[in-house]
């Protein structure tokens, strides 16, 4: 600044905000006022300059992207993952009108609970002529299997979502009801984590409501419902090619419950079981992140791949519960919106606390009339659709748009299979753009759960902000971003963390029986890891030679080839393709199992895997090659260091560290047969010590120059030396002899059996003996380690 | 008429085949007033882990099975002695086509035999213009429900052809139609496709039909395997009828129903993992014979 002009009084971040006209704004009275809920918030944005806010905001964006947070988007018949698209300035509502929308919000789930008791059970409502029989009988997510089915528990629905909007009078609307398996709520959790970074030195003495307490309430219900301590819960998934399950895993590590697929399930004498290392053992509570239709090939959808036989026949059985019940998206259909109002006074004893869209079924013909009569407010939509008002994939039809005759003809032929629904606006909501605050549409969406008290309400969710100013809600189609939504208390709010309340302190959560799918991830993942290292090694080894030796190579480079062609390497490649193949395969594996890895390892897996696909086309082989394979070395040591020394020894890690001592005595094995080959090139044994990082340690034990006695002691026979061969199966048959059923009081499973005959092989055997041949048939024996692992365990 | 059934349905798998859960449909329902069950039982070789009985929403009885893990063949054998009564009707109470939509409208009741069930596309029967337009056709000259069911199982049978090899229990009812050939699954789900397509409930049924016929009659095609027919909703007065487009016949005494369903899916006599297993083959055979 010294020596400039002294800068102009800054304007703030509201000059210029415009709300639309008779659209109201959540931050902008109507007289043109900030309202006094924003004034804080206006305040301390106005006192940050661009820089430091720009500093403060990109904390938040740091932190989702070191989290890993992201959604699957498909279109155009593949599907990427995206950085979560976070607006960072939250919503900020009342805490008393928060309590008016948890009310309302609270009615509306007893009402759906009751309508799908209904509709399960004895279709009264059918019946007596109050819901539209085609409506029902025609719908898909009606599942027929189901009717009769009494949920355990007595409860069909135990968390739903809804989509609020804000009317022009102000007032709060229903847009949507979630009930098959609502999502988001993780990503709200996240959406606060981020804000709260971003806001760190604002937020935490705004009394803004915790949402920890929510999930945690949410959880001790969960354990509620289960029979006894031993029992498991778990959250099933449709996998990790699924829109969010990168969700899915953060609930599951955040309320500490499993995260099964529904191949992991089977059913046994109508008991829903997982399968684990440790056997079949009960899942009595499943919480569904899947669509019921994928749920049970043999009773529901046979096409499913993704299912679990059974499903429903232990349902029939009251052996599950299940949150929510298979059939509850029936309660999504859009046309049932026409009837909810009618019903609410019924099956809830009092008109809705809140409305919904206000919506016609055209089956009716006093609907269809209405429709005629003020096409100009009216959206058109497929009855029985269960998509979100502003879901791109919807097909809506604005009934303006059509001509007269054909809106004629449409009712009158398909009336029964079309939803009108008023076209409705949206409030505006500030959003920053290019540091100035600009009114944005958004839907509010609010999430409840069923507890011992009755529903619970997450005091926040997450508003999704439009793009654009046009404020009808079908304009939300374009996308957006989605935003924290602070519920701000006049006084001070309590801290939660998520330690259980004491009354429900004697329920142990037990860690559950490991899934053999997670188990056989983690093995991989540790083989896939180890098997980047040796490349690494290996090939920096060899480009270390080629910058000594030039290009001339010499004898020496060719002893390379049985290595490279053992482990499937290109050597004109710098950074081999195998390498790169092997690192997505472990990130494949580690995607499975997102639950049980740490989100820093997960971070540092995809460090490397940039940096090497970075370095790929760029590095140049000798000299800079070795250096960039040093690079990923480094990397890569960092990631043993967060995994191992991290991660609780829980029998899962055991399947990962298996999985890299395996790969380790493989490698290990076959470079003593190619470099200590009598046959092999001269300086083959100094090779060998240094691609088995052993330089230092055999220069301390032997004074002499390297022989093949000295480097087969070092790097086969040397049980203290964490890279010798020895090393691995003494290390093996610790971590083998842990596993369920191992070693059953002497007794030996098939697996540890052998693993205890090579330890006695290394440990009994001389450098003479263990010839070349003796080697690779070593090599053979450890590879042949899998199939019994996975005979016992995986499978 | 007094039948005794016999099915035996066997599959042989090439590799030995993991455990898996099946449904089985293949008992004779009981119907009262129109069909009686005196004696049924299912064995099945070798014994299943664990086996037990419900019965699904449209009220076909279903045996629930795990079979052992490591089958390379396993047999279902069903025996059972059942009362078939003939439905005699000959006068013709169906509603109008126009008076239907009416007579559904009317109708509040969503239990098994309700026809809001049968209307709509079901998961293996798509509403396709080009059948609809044939039933539309074949139908341009009906008074009645019951004679638009009777025109086109008419102009279904005089335009494909059985052949029993022709189509695969899961070829789509549109390649049937466009090659004008099939079996009864085929005839039936394009059947009950026409009959949605110009708003009458169609439902699907599997069953048996006599393998000998009375005497002086032709034996009737299908008889040598499971059979399926179409049960359409006529109106609020007559209600439902059955009608077998394969043998172009409104079902009498002949037949003999398992169960009802929007489409073949529901009432498949054989569903589970091991359609799924990879190569096998499989064959079955029925005997139906009149013991009176």
């Amino acid at each position: 600044m010294a020596g400039g002009p002294a800068p102009a009084m800054r304007r703030s971040r509201t000059a210029g905000y415009r709300p639309l006209p008779g659209v109201p704004d959540e931050m902008i009275a109507p007289d043109g006022t900030i309202r006094p809920l924003w004034r804080r918030m206006v305040a301390h944005l106005d006192a940050l300059s661009d820089d430091d806010l720009t500093r403060d905001l990109s904390r938040a964006d740091r932190h989702l992207l070191d989290s890993g947070v992201f959604y699957r988007q498909y279109g155009g018949g593949e599907s990427v993952e995206r950085p979560w698209p976070l607006s960072h300035i939250p919503v900020l509502l009342a805490e008393e009108e928060w309590s008016r929308i948890s009310r309302a919000l609270r009615q509306r789930a007893d009402l759906l609970e009751a309508v799908m008791a209904d509709l399960y059970g004895p279709n009264e409502l059918v019946a007596s002529g109050r819901l539209p029989a085609a409506l029902v009988a025609g719908n898909p997510e009606w599942l027929r299997p189901l009717v009769g089915v009494r949920p355990r528990g007595g409860h069909f629905l135990h968390f739903l979502a809804f989509e609020l909007g804000r009317g022009p009078d102000g007032e709060w609307w229903v847009l949507a009801d979630r009930t098959q398996a609502p999502s988001g709520a993780g990503y709200a959790l996240e959406n606060r984590v981020a804000t709260a970074r971003a806001f760190s030195e604002f937020y935490p003495d705004e009394n803004v409501h915790r949402l920890a307490g929510f999930f945690r309430d949410f959880r001790d219900a969960l354990q509620g419902q289960a029979r006894d301590t031993d029992s498991r819960i778990a959250i099933l998934t449709p996998g990790p090619m699924n829109e969010t399950y990168f969700e899915h895993a953060y609930i599951a590590r955040y309320l500490g419950f499993a995260l099964l697929e529904g191949d992991d399930l089977g059913v046994a004498g109508d008991r829903l079981m997982v399968r684990t290392v440790q056997g079949m053992r009960q899942v009595d509570v499943l919480w569904r992140r899947l669509d019921a239709h994928y749920a049970d090939p043999l009773e529901l959808n046979p096409a499913s791949r993704i299912g679990t036989p059974g499903m429903v026949a232990a349902l029939r059985a009251g052996s599950v519960t299940m949150v929510n019940c298979l059939g509850s998206g029936v309660l999504e259909t859009r046309a049932l919106m026409a009837f909810l109002p009618q019903l609410a006074p019924e099956l809830v004893r009092a008109p809705l606390a809140m409305p919904n869209i206000a919506t016609w079924w055209c089956g009716d013909p006093s609907a269809r009339a209405a429709v005629r009569a003020s096409p100009r407010r009216m959206v058109l939509a497929d009855a029985l659709t269960t998509r979100l008002p502003f879901d791109p994939k919807d097909d809506l039809t604005r009934a303006v748009g059509l001509p007269a005759d054909v809106l004629d003809r449409r009712l009158a032929e398909g009336g029964g299979d079309l939803v009108a629904q008023e076209a409705v606006t949206l409030s505006t909501t500030p959003a920053l753009v290019e540091g100035r605050l600009v009114p944005r549409p958004m839907t509010l969406r609010v999430y409840l759960a069923r507890t011992a008290d009755g529903w619970a309400v997450m005091p926040g969710g997450f508003a999704r902000i439009g793009t654009g100013d046009d404020v009808s809600a079908i304009a939300m189609q374009e996308g957006g971003a989605a935003a924290d939504v602070w519920v701000v208390s006049p006084c001070p709010v309590p801290a939660i963390t998520m330690a259980r309340q004491a009354t429900a302190a004697e329920k142990r959560l037990v860690p559950g029986g490991l899934p053999a799918r997670a188990a056989d991830n983690l093995f991989w993942l540790g083989r896939y890891a180890e098997r980047a290292e040796g490349v690494v090694r290996l090939m920096r080894a060899y480009h270390t030679r080629l910058a000594e030796s030039g290009k001339a190579g010499g004898p020496l480079l060719a002893g390379f080839d049985p290595l490279f062609r053992q482990m499937g390497i290109d050597p004109a490649q710098a950074i081999p393709q195998r390498l790169l193949d092997n690192l997505a395969a472990a990130i494949g594996s580690a995607s499975s199992v997102r639950d049980r890895f740490s989100p820093d390892a997960w971070s540092a897996l995809h460090d490397i895997d940039r940096t090497a696909r970075a370095m790929a086309p760029r590095v140049a082989p000798g000299d800079d090659a070795a250096r960039a394979l040093s690079r990923l070395l480094r990397k890569l040591a960092g990631i043993s260091g967060l995994v191992h020394e991290n991660m609780y020894r829980f029998v899962g890690w055991r399947f990962l560290t298996i999985g890299r001592l395996h790969e380790r005595a493989m490698g290990t094995a076959a470079l003593l047969a190619v470099l200590c080959d009598p046959a092999a090139p001269e300086g083959a044994l100094d090779l060998a010590i240094e691609v088995g990082d052993s330089v230092l340690t055999h220069r301390r034990r032997f004074s002499f120059s390297a022989s093949r006695g000295t480097v087969i002691d070092l790097l086969a026979l040397d049980p203290l030396n964490p890279r010798a061969l020895r090393h691995q199966i003494d290390s093996l048959r610790e971590q083998v002899d842990m596993l369920p059923a191992a070693n059953d009081h002497g007794a030996l499973s098939p697996l540890a059996r052998e693993v205890l005959r090579l330890h006695a092989k290394l440990a009994t055997t001389d450098p003479d003996s263990l010839t070349t041949d003796a080697l690779w048939q070593l090599r053979g024996r450890i590879a042949a380690l899998s199939d019994l692992l996975t005979a016992s365990y995986l499978s | 008429m007094l039948y005794r059934l016999r099915l035996s349905i066997r599959y042989d798998f090439a590799r030995p085949t993991g455990a898996g859960r099946q449904l089985l449909r293949i008992s004779p329902a009981d119907l009262p007033g129109v069909q009686e069950v005196q004696q049924t039982s299912i064995t099945i070789t070798p014994p299943p882990v664990e086996r037990s009985r419900f019965t699904d929403f449209f009220g076909t009885e279903v045996t629930q099975l795990v079979l052992p893990a490591g089958l390379t063949q396993i047999r279902f054998d069903m025996a059972g002695r059942v009362l078939r009564l003939a439905d005699e009707t000959e006068l013709d109470l169906s509603a109008s086509l126009d008076r239907l939509p009416q007579d559904l409208d009317d109708i509040t009741d969503l239990g098994p035999h309700s026809p809001h069930h049968f209307l709509r596309a079901s998961p293996r029967i798509p509403l396709l213009a080009p059948i609809a337009d044939f039933a539309r056709k074949a139908c341009a000259d009906a008074a009645t429900v019951r004679e638009a069911v009777e025109a086109l199982g008419r102009a279904l049978h005089a335009h494909m052809r059985f052949d029993a090899d022709a189509t695969e229990v899961d070829t789509p009812i549109a390649q049937a139609f466009a090659g004008r050939h099939g079996v009864c699954q085929d005839f039936s789900q394009i059947m009950i496709s026409g009959l949605r397509g110009i708003g009458v409930p169609a439902a699907y049924v599997s069953g048996f039909l006599r393998t000998v016929p009375p005497p002086g009659k032709p034996r009737l095609e299908g008889a040598d395997a499971m059979h399926a027919w179409v049960r359409a909703w006529t109106g609020a007065e007559a209600g439902w009828c059955e009608y077998d487009p394969t043998n172009a016949c409104f079902v009498a005494a002949d037949h003999v129903t398992i169960g009802y369903g929007r489409d073949y899916s529901d009432v498949a006599p054989v569903t589970g993992s091991m359609r799924l297993a990879g190569s096998q083959s499989g064959s079955h055979s029925v005997d139906i014979l009149a013991e009176d």
